[in-house]
């Protein structure tokens, strides 16, 4: 578990400082995401450490969202100008999105296999 | 009384109170979403906002103050961002039987989630940061937070939109593919993570393993796709 933890954070610390390196405008995280990924092809695999903490990572990651969520109370006065303004596109374009995109699948891939649950 | 009085300004100061106050919360959301079928309105995360939300408000405590608590919650997007390279890893197979047409989705969903949300927020008359707040508002909140930060535009808010637009998802999904009559599974899965991504990634997870699978594979493609091409586009609008 510990040798997991501290792979990932030795992944996301050579993420942060590749985006600083390079000047790339991408999140640290995201590039340190891209490393790890990178090196599990390269492995074949994760294995069973990396993958107890990745997991359990992933599993508590909605609550790693309240902090940033709760911030929102800052935006009090941009929201009462701009929060229907902001409703509305959220819901119009999710819901675009999501027709457009499941129809592209549906209408290009082959047909789906029946042994789904 | 006065005793109380003092200890309230102690543990109000201390950052224990509110990690441990985003804690409580947070399970006690879980528990009520269970309680609710797990309906998509009744959220832990969206629950767990609002009331941490109400709290602050009513105790008149500051932001800054409550995230001295909460930054050690907040601390582990980082780490859970790059662990997304593991269900990532484990679609690899599935990603190169069908690599065209979820590249080509995954391209034209990213692009009109994108103009869609700042065109339409635009039109309605929304402004600078709320605009740029809004971009990568279908990504994981992570990925989201962290365009957000690099594009100008303000985290939190970008994380709030995130939150919202991924209820949204989740709540219309079903009616949705109904009436768009998108009945295979692994369509559903794809247009819910891309347009959803995490709340839309659990949502699929309902409708089968296979929509799970998609749905996390989609997660995982918009989260590049528009990390690396949303900054880089904005940079030449600006420029």
């Amino acid at each position: 578990m510990l040798q997991g933890l501290t792979l990932i954070f030795l992944c996301q610390l050579a993420g942060e400082t590749a985006v600083r390196l390079l000047g790339v405008p991408v999140p640290g995280p995201v590039a340190g995401m891209v490393i790890l990924l990178l090196a599990l092809v390269a492995a074949g695999g994760p294995g069973k450490t990396l993958r107890r903490a990745g997991t359990g990572l992933l599993s508590y990651l909605p609550l790693f969202f309240v902090p940033a969520g709760v911030g929102l109370i800052t935006h009090g006065a941009r929201l009462r100008t701009d929060g229907v303004a902001l409703l509305a596109a959220i819901v119009g374009s999710t819901l675009l999105t999501m027709v457009l995109v499941g129809w592209m699948i549906q209408r290009y891939a082959a047909p789906e296999p029946a042994d789904d649950d | 009384m006065t005793e109380l009085g003092e200890i309230w300004v102690y543990l109000a100061a201390a950052p224990l109170l509110w990690l441990t106050l985003t804690l409580v919360v947070y399970l006690a959301g879980r528990w009520l979403n269970r309680k609710l079928n797990g309906n998509a309105l009744a959220h832990p995360v969206l629950v767990a906002m609002f009331v941490l939300i109400g709290l602050l408000l009513l105790t008149g405590t500051p932001y800054d103050t409550y995230f001295e608590g909460a930054q050690f919650i907040h601390f582990l997007l980082g780490p859970a961002t790059v662990a997304l390279a593991i269900p990532l890893y484990d679609n690899l197979r599935q990603i190169r039987q069908l690599l065209l047409p979820l590249l080509l989705a995954c391209l034209v969903g990213v692009t009109v989630a994108v103009s869609s949300a700042v065109g339409l927020a635009w039109l309605l008359g929304a402004t600078g940061q709320s605009l740029l707040s809004i971009a990568p508002k279908s990504v994981t909140t992570p990925i989201a937070m962290g365009i957000a930060e690099q594009v100008g535009g303000l985290p939190s808010l970008a994380a709030g939109i995130v939150l919202v637009t991924g209820a949204v998802g989740v709540v219309a999904a079903g009616p949705l593919f109904r009436l768009a009559r998108i009945h295979d599974h692994r369509a559903q899965g794809f247009a819910l993570g891309i347009a959803a991504h995490g709340f839309g990634t659990a949502h699929a997870l309902t409708i089968g393993l296979r929509a799970g699978a998609f749905a996390g594979l989609g997660l995982g493609m918009a989260g590049l796709l528009t990390a690396f091409l949303l900054p880089v586009v904005l940079r030449l609008f600006a420029g």
